[in-house]
């Protein structure tokens, strides 16, 4: 059992979300995160897929997503060389004072930006790969952490290869 | 300037439709005002589960695309059954349900469901169509996807004021529909063909196991052929029942839960397991470690999600049936004989044939079984689910494709005499048999009302125990025999009959059934026979559930 990410071009359709995640839910299948937008391709929406299973249950998990009318391709790229995003946005408890001082310092150390300033909280927004972003809410958490906001995750492969239509 | 509805009825006549199944309601006045002059014929159902049903008893029956029209709301929810039914089976179907008009969608409106939700998970696809100008060319894809890869029924919802709204329309010239998320592989791979002839000559105890994806891609003969060119023994699933004919020497008959000891014996003991259009369902497989384990399995099936699917598979072909089995006749060019093989599986056959009690008592194997010998291979059999399921496909002997028809995935009780009349406009020329238990029937039974008032010659033959058979047998087998809700009080079916202007008969004796049953063939219209049964007869032989297929009990009668 090991996470796997799936690039999953689907025709841009009103319902076709509800396809591809009523298929995970009524099939057994487990999604991690999901995360859909619009894409190069005209008409087009790409869904990054991040879910846990053995080769066979990704395996069946991919056809079964194949036969839906709308998706046009599903890719495994766990295997590839990849890049991979998550963005959140956090919320943090920050008294002026010190407290405010060593969250503003860890945003700087993990390259997040500080995108909203009140009287008590700050609000850090970051970008990167889950273990980064899983790594800078713990440090955060000391100082109280309001609100979480994260995004599914987004990938795609290195170099000029891509995951193109013609299934 | 054609309106939404005339431009459906013009596209389901341009699709080949002549006849429909359904049920009128508020949002689909308007489709239903283009049907009353329109050539197609529209039959008018007493319950739109009806209308499903038989949309699909005529798929089944014809290869060609079912049709059934519901309302939107109550009528729509009254199809889904249908629609599941289809769905398990891989049967083409177009459901076309009105709703409420787009202003109103999502409003809670009166009668409104939202329907393609509903039937998200059992369809192949579905259309909500909110524009009357996309209407034409969705029927069109609906059609080319209901009808072709592996088939299913596609559902298309039409507000009201889609199909009200007049347009400036033309029917596209008839170019293939293409989409870019549906490219079903036909041609199977020439490399694993060839891969797999050698390894069916590498065997020396080979066995095609073969299910309804033969009967669904037409591809009987190259079954047969197969099976004649290989000399290779054969056993079929419940849906696969008269893709060879039953008495072919090489036809081991039906495997699984209610299958033939030898069939599954074969199974057990083979060491090259032939899939062909079939899918491992748990009621062919049993405990599925044991299944053919000793085997090694090459899997010919259009769907590629089902290859892997339950079983580990050596030799995976994606592609057409019909297809794949030409490509692979054309390849083999030598004979195998497997003479040692062939002899142990004949002795099997011999030593455990299908049998029950001939001790004079009225028993439904009986009733089939003389059903199967005044057919003789002719007629279109059309069954209900349980016990009357099984003892047909047991004990009638199927010679020919699209000759039976049956719900098998969803086991569906009250699918057969709908079933049976859209099986009857698929093949008007045929006799059309229902075999019902007093149970199923009385799922269906106001569709007397339908075949009385359109003359529908559909015949149904109650095997009547007065009891949920199936579930009463396991009751008996795995409850100690406590009877919980399976008993049903004593129905007089003739009268019922009757009332609704059809003809029947009771019979309660042996000597009754073959001239009843000729009364009912001679009859020009529908009949009902009311075979009085042994109430606690069972389906034997029986793989007890979880249990390894050889590891059946009964039927052993001396």
């Amino acid at each position: 059992m090991k996470a796997h990410t799936l690039s999953v071009l689907v025709e841009n359709r009103a319902g076709v979300l509800s396809r591809v995640s009523g298929l995970f839910s009524r099939r057994g299948f487990n999604i991690e995160s999901l995360a859909v937008g619009i894409c190069e391709e005209p008409g087009m929406s790409r869904i990054t897929i991040v879910c846990i299973g053995d080769d066979a249950q990704i395996e069946q998990v991919m056809k079964q997503l194949n036969k839906l009318i709308d998706v046009v391709k599903v890719s495994d790229i766990t295997e590839n060389e990849r890049v991979e995003r998550e963005l959140a946005l956090i919320k943090v408890a920050a008294d002026p004072g010190t407290g405010r001082a060593e969250v503003m310092q860890l945003a700087t150390i993990f390259r997040a930006q500080i995108i909203d300033v009140g009287a008590k909280t700050v609000t850090l927004s970051v970008a990167g790969d889950t273990e980064k972003i899983d790594a800078l809410e713990k440090l955060l958490r000391q100082y109280g952490v309001k609100e979480l906001v994260r995004t599914g995750k987004i990938a795609m492969l290195r170099g000029a290869k891509t995951v193109k239509s013609a299934k | 300037m054609k309106t939404g509805a005339r431009i459906l009825v013009e596209g389901l006549q341009r699709e080949g439709v002549e006849t429909l199944f359904g049920y009128p309601g508020g949002v689909v006045l308007p489709i239903y005002d283009e049907l009353y002059d329109s050539s197609l014929r529209h039959i008018l159902v007493r319950h739109e589960q009806a209308a499903a049903h038989a949309a699909d008893g005529f798929a089944r029956a014809s290869g060609r695309v079912g049709v059934c029209l519901a309302t939107s709301g109550p009528g729509a929810c009254n199809l889904v059954t249908g629609i599941a039914t289809a769905y398990m089976d891989s049967v083409p179907v177009v459901a076309l349900t009105g709703q409420v008009p787009t202003s109103l969608l999502g409003n809670d409106a009166f009668q409104e469901s939202d329907i393609t939700g509903i039937t998200l998970p059992i369809t192949k696809h579905n259309y909500l169509v909110k524009r009357t100008e996309d209407l034409g060319h969705v029927l069109r894809e609906a059609f080319y996807i209901a009808g072709t890869g592996r088939k299913g029924p596609v559902l298309i919802d039409i507000p009201k004021d889609v199909s009200t709204r007049p347009i400036e329309y033309e029917f596209p010239e008839s170019e293939p529909v293409t989409l870019r998320g549906y490219q079903p592989t036909i041609r199977g791979h020439a490399k694993q063909i060839d891969k797999a002839i050698e390894m069916i000559f590498d065997a020396e105890r080979p066995l095609i196991y073969a299910g309804g994806g033969v009967i669904a891609s037409d591809a009987s003969a190259e079954l047969l052929s197969l099976v004649e060119t290989l000399g290779i023994p054969i056993t079929t699933t419940l849906m696969g029942l008269g893709a060879v004919p039953c008495d072919h020497p090489l036809n081991l008959g039906m495997l699984g839960m209610h299958g033939t000891r030898s069939a599954n014996y074969a199974v057990t003991e083979s060491d090259l397991l032939i899939a062909i259009g079939a899918r491992f369902d748990d009621r062919v497989t049993g405990k599925l470690d044991t299944f053919a384990s000793q085997a090694k399995i090459i899997h010919i099936d259009i769907d590629p999600a089902e290859i892997g699917k339950n079983k580990k598979v050596d030799i995976p072909i994606v592609g057409d049936t019909k297809s794949v089995l030409q490509d692979m006749l054309a390849k083999i060019r030598k004979k195998k004989e497997y003479d040692r093989w062939l002899t142990r599986i004949r002795g099997w056959k011999e030593k455990h044939p299908l049998t029950y009690r001939r001790d004079g008592v009225l028993r439904p194997q009986f009733v089939v079984e003389q059903l199967s010998e005044l057919l003789n291979g002719e007629g279109i059999i059309v069954s209900e689910v349980g016990q009357n399921q099984m003892w047909t496909a047991q004990y009638f002997c199927f010679r020919k494709p699209r000759t039976w028809i049956t719900s098998g995935g969803l086991g569906t009780m009250g699918y057969g005499f709908p079933a049976a009349m859209g099986a009857h406009f698929a093949c008007p020329d045929q006799v059309v048999f229902d075999i019902a238990g007093d149970g199923s029937f009385q799922m269906n039974i106001q569709e007397l009302s339908t075949v009385a008032t359109n003359n529908i010659p559909v015949k149904v033959a109650i095997l009547n125990n007065r009891f949920l058979g199936m579930v009463r047998q396991w009751q008996e087998l795995f409850h100690d025999r406590r009877y919980s809700f399976t008993e049903l009080p004593p129905v007089d079916f003739v009268k019922i009959a009757n009332a609704y202007g059809v003809d029947g008969i009771r019979v309660e004796s042996v000597d009754d059934v073959v001239p009843a049953l000729r009364a009912a063939v001679e009859t020009d219209g529908p009949f009902v026979l009311d075979f009085r049964v042994e109430r606690e007869e069972n389906v034997f032989p029986m793989v007890p559930a979880g249990a390894a297929i050889n590891e059946m009990i009964g039927g052993n009668y001396e």
